[in-house]
């Protein structure tokens, strides 16, 4: 009883209609990825990629569960998970659409008004719209209800102030969700007064948003800093109700937690580990990478149950932190796990693929238990949901 | 159907195994009175196909009665009984009543069957056999003249030497000496420890999922510095680390029960072995830790699940070992094998 929002629902066996999807899928990378590099492959879902995210639209693998009036294929969360964990284990580039796949086109749908989804949805399905996430700020990581960002009403509309960081892909998306204050913060309710809004790129930037890059320490620039200024949005960017943007960046969240990129992330490093090693691998080799093939095939089998929970119209968003934050783990633990295995350093340069992508996956690897969720808040959630806090 | 038979099984274990029942067992008196109420319940036949006495449930619902009597910590041979039970089956073997085990259990022990005018005449020593004293029949892998062969091996035709393992339960040394029912077998030694292993994961599964709750409970409930300790966060961050390995050693279960359903691989047992036998020490050690002294003493409840985790984490096959098989398979898989084996297993 005590630990029954914790729960988990076996997940439904696969199905004929599954697995031909699966041999389907797997079809379409081996001849799209067929030159892409173990390097490239390891960037995992931060790899973004239009051209193949309008194949993927195409064939019809991004928004997969909406509805048909807005380009979705109303196909099943299973029929969906499918195709995101086959995307990740081949290491496909699928960062352009991702996010919007995964958490911005379903609140759109959950809270948009029509004129949105109908104007947005159906792009995110093609592979043709990008979206970025407007929630963390300078003093505002963790403790997401501290967002100092204010829109101000104005006439026709609001003035935003404020600035946002860590904001992947915002150089490059069309669209932000951003989150911020629309009243002034409430003492007696931290969770009050927020809202979201959904915020045109093309014609934000530069005109009231500059976006500057901020370098990751591998060099490579994947996040921002968005300095908003001034910038005007008409009323009807209001995303969902006005106030309302605590529990509506709340279900993003979870929608954000919710899926097998939260284990996935080192799984290029696993299969080229298991290559380079070979069938003749000393007995602590094999105990070890088993070690890790044990912990991926328990927790596809929670995630499986977390898309099946979605699917039946559950609200698995404890679940999903709980699958997270095991995921996590074991991502990070397979770069330590491995270098101990080869007699390779990590070596970004490297041309052979085993070093290459281990230096890959050690430099990310600190990056995994803090987007989207840091391990220490994911527990706390749990601690929640066993009803100690 | 899975949720009525867990929850009359739920609620039969937790009207029948006491305080006094765990004591008593501890002590060496087996638990007559819970045995037959499991028995006159019907769970040891959950595994048995319905022409040898099962009632068709599905391996995820006997499962589920396996993980519910080790969340009691049950001292009594369900699993075994089902499994020995369904292995004679699968042979051809009929079924006796009654406590039901298997033997050999551990790896390189080897029992020999023999002609003897007609007869087939079982020989050879097993060690570790759970609750080997308590059986009326054991089914047993042995080595017949043109190959593998499953006997039963009735009370009589064995002798036991009395041995436990660290929770108390009976591991009894059996010697085999005498006539048995037997017929040949696809089944190896290998596929013995992996059903095993398969059974001790639903266990190891049933008893952290009542370690969270007793646990959850008494953070709750104990207070030092002015509050239940529930409310520190080192102690909440520890909890739930507990929950994500009660978690994964559910799923482990779930792709156990999956896998003997479907015909039983060594990569998908061994690899619920071994992910639960991991989950089963690091909650055993949080466990305690939480629990402060109380939980070190045989008056409270926890170590009837601790000790039994600490036992059966190495029954039928430690994480080493499992984990070993799992990254074989990988390898040969290689890496581009790797996923679509996955995905076939789990
Ligand atoms: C690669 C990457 C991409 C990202 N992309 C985006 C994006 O696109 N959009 C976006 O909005 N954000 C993004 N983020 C930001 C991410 O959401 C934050 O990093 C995260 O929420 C943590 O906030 P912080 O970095 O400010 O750390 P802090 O919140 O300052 O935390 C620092 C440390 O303190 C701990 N801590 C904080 N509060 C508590 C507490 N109450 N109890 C115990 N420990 C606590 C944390 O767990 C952490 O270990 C990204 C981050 C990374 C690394």
């Amino acid at each position: 009883m005590l630990q029954q929002a914790l729960d988990f629902t076996a997940p439904p066996p696969p199905s004929a209609g599954t697995e031909n999807l699966r041999a389907e899928v797997r079809d379409f990378l081996a001849s799209e990825l067929a030159e892409r590099t173990s390097q490239q492959r390891a960037a995992s879902w931060s790899g973004r990629d239009r051209a193949f995210s309008r194949k993927m639209g195409e064939r019809g693998w991004i928004g997969m569960t909406w509805p048909k009036r807005y380009g979705g294929h109303e196909r099943s969360a299973l029929e969906r998970y499918v195709v995101l964990e086959e995307m990740l284990a081949a290491g496909a580039p699928v960062g352009f659409h991702w996010v919007a796949d995964r958490q911005s086109g379903p609140n759109l749908l959950r809270y948009g008004t029509e004129e949105q989804r109908e104007s947005i949805l159906p792009r995110i399905v093609a592979g043709e719209c990008s979206f970025c996430i407007g929630m963390s700020e300078p003093d505002s990581g963790s403790d997401l209800a501290a967002v100092r960002t204010r829109a101000q009403r104005v006439q026709g509309g609001w003035l935003v102030n404020g600035t946002k960081v860590w904001t992947s892909g915002a150089h490059e998306a069309d669209y932000m969700i951003l989150f911020c204050r629309t009243d002034t913060k409430s003492d007696a309710d931290r969770h009050a007064g927020a809202s979201q809004f959904l915020v045109d790129l093309d014609k934000a930037r530069g005109h009231g948003m500059t976006v500057r890059p901020i370098i990751d320490m591998r060099g490579d620039h994947h996040f921002n800093e968005v300095a908003i200024e001034d910038l005007f949005l008409p009323d009807d960017a209001v995303l969902g109700r006005e106030g309302e943007g605590w529990k509506q960046v709340t279900g993003e969240l979870a929608f954000e937690r919710s899926g097998p990129d939260r284990f996935l992330s080192a799984f290029t490093l696993l299969a080229e580990a298991v290559q380079a090693l070979a069938p003749d691998a000393s007995e602590r080799a094999a105990i070890a990478l088993g070690r890790l093939t044990s912990h991926i095939m328990v927790l596809r089998r929670l995630s499986r149950s977390v898309a099946g929970m979605l699917q039946a119209g559950d609200d698995p968003a404890l679940q999903a932190a709980l699958v997270k934050d095991l995921g996590n783990v074991l991502e990070q633990e397979t770069a330590e796990v491995i270098r101990l295995l080869v007699d390779v350093e990590p070596e970004d340069d490297a041309t052979e693929d085993l070093p290459a992508v281990l230096a890959h996956l050690v430099m990310a690897a600190p990056s995994f238990s803090l987007r989207g969720g840091t391990r220490e808040i994911l527990r706390g959630m749990i601690a929640r949901g066993l009803g100690l806090r | 159907m899975s949720d009525q038979l867990s929850d009359s099984a739920e609620r039969l274990l937790a009207s029948q195994v006491t305080r006094d029942v765990l004591r008593a067992a501890e002590g060496g008196t087996w638990p007559a009175a819970l045995w037959a109420a499991v028995e006159e319940a019907g769970f040891t036949a959950a595994l048995l196909p319905e022409e040898s006495g099962g009632f068709g449930a599905s391996a995820a619902e006997a499962f589920a009665i396996v993980g519910a009597a080790a969340a009691h910590a049950a001292p009594i041979p369900l699993a075994e009984t089902m499994l020995a039970g369904r292995l004679l089956a699968d042979a051809g073997l009929s079924v006796p009543d009654g406590v039901l085990t298997l033997a050999p259990v551990r790896r390189r022990e080897q029992l020999t069957l023999t002609l003897d005018g007609g007869a087939w005449r079982l020989a050879g020593t097993a060690t570790r056999v759970p609750w080997g004293r308590q059986a009326a029949a054991i089914a047993a892998l042995a080595e017949g003249p043109e190959g593998p062969m499953i006997a039963c091996a009735s009370a009589g035709t064995f002798t036991v030497s009395n041995g436990r393992n660290v929770a108390g339960e009976p591991r009894d040394a059996v010697t085999f000496e005498g006539v048995v029912e037997a017929a040949t077998t696809q089944v190896t030694i290998e596929y013995v420890r992996a059903a095993g292993a398969a059974l001790r994961t639903a266990q190891i599964a049933g008893a952290l999922s009542r370690i969270l709750a007793v646990t959850t409970a008494y953070v709750q409930t104990r207070v030092q510095f002015g509050r239940p300790i529930g409310k520190f966060q080192a102690i909440q961050q520890n909890m739930a680390v507990l929950a994500g390995q009660a978690a994964a050693a559910g799923a482990a279960a779930d792709m156990a029960a999956d896998s003997l359903a479907n015909g039983l691989t060594a990569f998908a047992a061994g690899a619920a072995k071994a992910r639960a036998g991991e989950a089963a020490s690091l909650v055993a050690a949080l466990s305690h830790q939480a629990h402060g002294a109380i939980g070190f003493t045989q008056e409270y409840e926890l170590h009837h699940l601790t000790r039994r985790l600490w036992a059966w984490r190495d029954e039928f096959g430690n994480e080493a070992e499992w984990n070993e098989v799992v990254g074989r398979a990988a390898l040969r898989a290689g890496g581009d094998g790797l996923w679509p084996a996955i995905t076939a297993a789990a």
